[in-house]
């Protein structure tokens, strides 16, 4: 970790316009929730929908896809990551200092919402909320790595990860019963499911495969950025 | 004291080849690396400064390889040609940072004397996003310097400066140079390159072209017409004797002077006192009208 790179990359982060997204997200789902509870129809059931299907299934994605590779991507495009690569420090402390913003930004405008919409929605009944927030948080941060990764890797980093959110998860998970296994998403929801009694909330894999393949995405995204980063070619070197 | 040394040094692309084959030591003192656009100049300093992999031969600074070690960092200050610092912060701020970043025992006051050295202090406190061209390349060479590296690597600092910005980046390089320190700058601007460069390497087409000070790599194309501005007391009585003698292609009599198109440098330099002093006709000045980078260039190019 190095605090000055955290310090330019929170700066980066909520300098941009983009930091107002950050904030839109949350808080729609804040709203939907507050609207839910005052319409007095959030039900244990409704509330488990709202929280999977906008909370974790699109909030958290595109939270981390905007947070992941916002952290780096911009700086790549630009040619700024100069100035950080032409220090002695090793590359995997860059790497890991950017993941660790992202997540810290995803924490913020997409963990702790959640938790906030849960408590809401369903107080403390059946630990949804609480459940919730926790598949959010490890989602999140299998999703960022896998977006600080694709980010060093393509510059093309937000379409590939939108494609791989909306078409992947959402759609083909919803066809293809194997695609959804192969998703971030239903590993999140299995961390969630584990922790809930709530029967609305139903997943297809396994916890302790689940986990595993969490910190496999996470572990595997950070090496290859790392790996990425030793020998990017810098923008104008080509 | 400080030396970059690149042995055999090729980069290509797929099929391209970019770099081909370059082997040059760099020494203390400004060196010019000069070529036209799209010559290898960026791909070479990219590997120089660790940026990018050579595909064969290796480039070491003081005798470590400079690819995949974020070490040669310490000695080495890198301003990448592309204008973008990060425009949120201050000038101050961002050197301060890259102060931080090379982990120096006091940023603050290192960040202090690099800005001082670019004259840069007037607008530190103000968003870089606001600085003209000259003051980002100003404030990226003070990112540059904040650590006192031993060598500098500039890829085209001149471009997008008006002329007293030029001269005030001329003047800090030629300052920096006399510290002891190794610059090496691209340039496709002869001029630049000829008023700044102690020695120049000159890249044409991926491959090292000439080495050497721009004299002396002129010199080495004896077979190449040389111009020269010849002033006498009697124009007239020296053309005769010039075109008598056969050393030179032509002579035009013209309001400064004589206008000699020599064939060969070495007899030209030689013979012309004699003939002058044969003709009993009194020379006042003898001066090579076209010795300049454009010409030494265009020649390069050209074989």
């Amino acid at each position: 970790m190095n605090a000055t790179i955290a310090s330019i990359t929170f700066r980066a982060m909520l300098g941009r316009r983009r930091a107002l997204l950050l904030l839109v997200l949350p808080f729609l789902l804040l709203a939907l929730a507050i609207g839910l509870r005052a319409a007095d129809v959030a039900d244990l059931d409704v509330s488990a929908g709202v929280l999977q299907r906008f909370g974790l299934a699109t909030l958290l994605p595109l939270l981390a896809l905007i947070a992941g590779t916002g952290v780096i991507g911009p700086e790549i495009d630009d040619g700024q990551i100069m100035y950080v690569l032409t220090k002695p420090i090793p590359r995997r402390v860059i790497v890991l200092t950017k993941l660790a913003v992202a997540i810290v930004l995803v924490v913020a405008f997409g963990v702790v919402p959640t938790l906030l919409a849960g408590l809401v929605l369903t107080g403390t009944t059946a630990q949804v909320a609480a459940a919730f927030t926790a598949g959010v948080l490890v989602g999140g941060i299998a999703y960022t790595s896998l977006f600080v990764a694709l980010a060093v890797l393509s510059r093309n980093a937000v379409t590939i990860g939108l494609l791989y959110a909306l078409v992947w998860e959402a759609l083909l998970g919803s066809v293809a019963p194997g695609a959804r296994s192969a998703s971030v998403q239903q590993w999140a929801m299995s961390v969630t499911d584990a922790l809930t009694d709530a029967s609305a909330v139903t997943s297809t894999v396994r916890l302790p495969v689940a986990l595993a393949l969490l910190a496999a995405v996470a572990v595997a995204g950070c090496v290859l950025a790392v790996a990425r980063l030793r020998t990017l070619p810098v923008a104008g070197a080509e | 004291m400080s030396e970059l040394r690149l042995e055999n040094v090729s980069r290509w692309y797929g099929n391209v080849v970019a770099v081909n084959g370059v082997s040059m030591t760099i020494g203390p003192g400004v060196t010019g690396l000069l070529g036209p656009n799209g010559a290898g100049k960026s791909t070479l300093i990219h590997m120089m400064g660790g940026f990018l992999a050579p595909s064969s031969g290796t480039v070491e600074l003081d005798g470590r390889p400079v690819w995949r070690n974020p070490e040669v960092y310490r000695s080495l200050g890198l301003v990448p040609e592309r204008e973008t610092a990060y425009d949120f912060l201050t000038g101050r701020q961002f050197v301060v940072a890259m102060a931080k970043l090379h982990k120096l025992p006091d940023p603050a006051a290192a960040a202090r004397r690099a800005i001082a050295l670019v004259e840069m202090e007037h607008a530190q406190e103000r968003v870089i996003g606001t600085y003209s061209k000259g003051m980002k390349q100003r404030i990226k060479m003070a990112s540059a310097l904040v650590h006192d590296p031993p060598v500098l690597l500039l890829d085209e600092p001149f471009n997008g400066m008006d002329p007293r910005q030029r001269l005030q980046l001329m003047e800090l390089i030629r300052a920096m140079a006399a510290e002891g320190r190794t610059i090496l700058f691209s340039s496709h601007i002869l001029e630049e390159v000829e008023r700044l460069a102690g020695h120049i390497e000159v890249i044409v087409a991926g491959r090292h072209a000439a080495s050497g000070d721009f004299r002396a790599i002129r010199r080495l194309m004896t077979d190449r017409p040389h111009r020269f501005l010849v002033r006498s007391a009697d124009d007239r009585r020296l053309a005769a004797a010039i075109i008598a003698d056969g050393s030179s292609r032509g002579v035009h009599l013209t309001e400064q002077g004589l206008e000699v198109e020599a064939v060969d440098f070495q007899r030209f330099t030689w013979l012309l006192p004699r003939l002058a002093r044969d003709a009993g006709v009194r020379l006042l000045e003898v001066s090579p009208s076209d010795e300049s980078l454009e010409s030494v260039f265009s020649y390069l190019v050209s074989r």
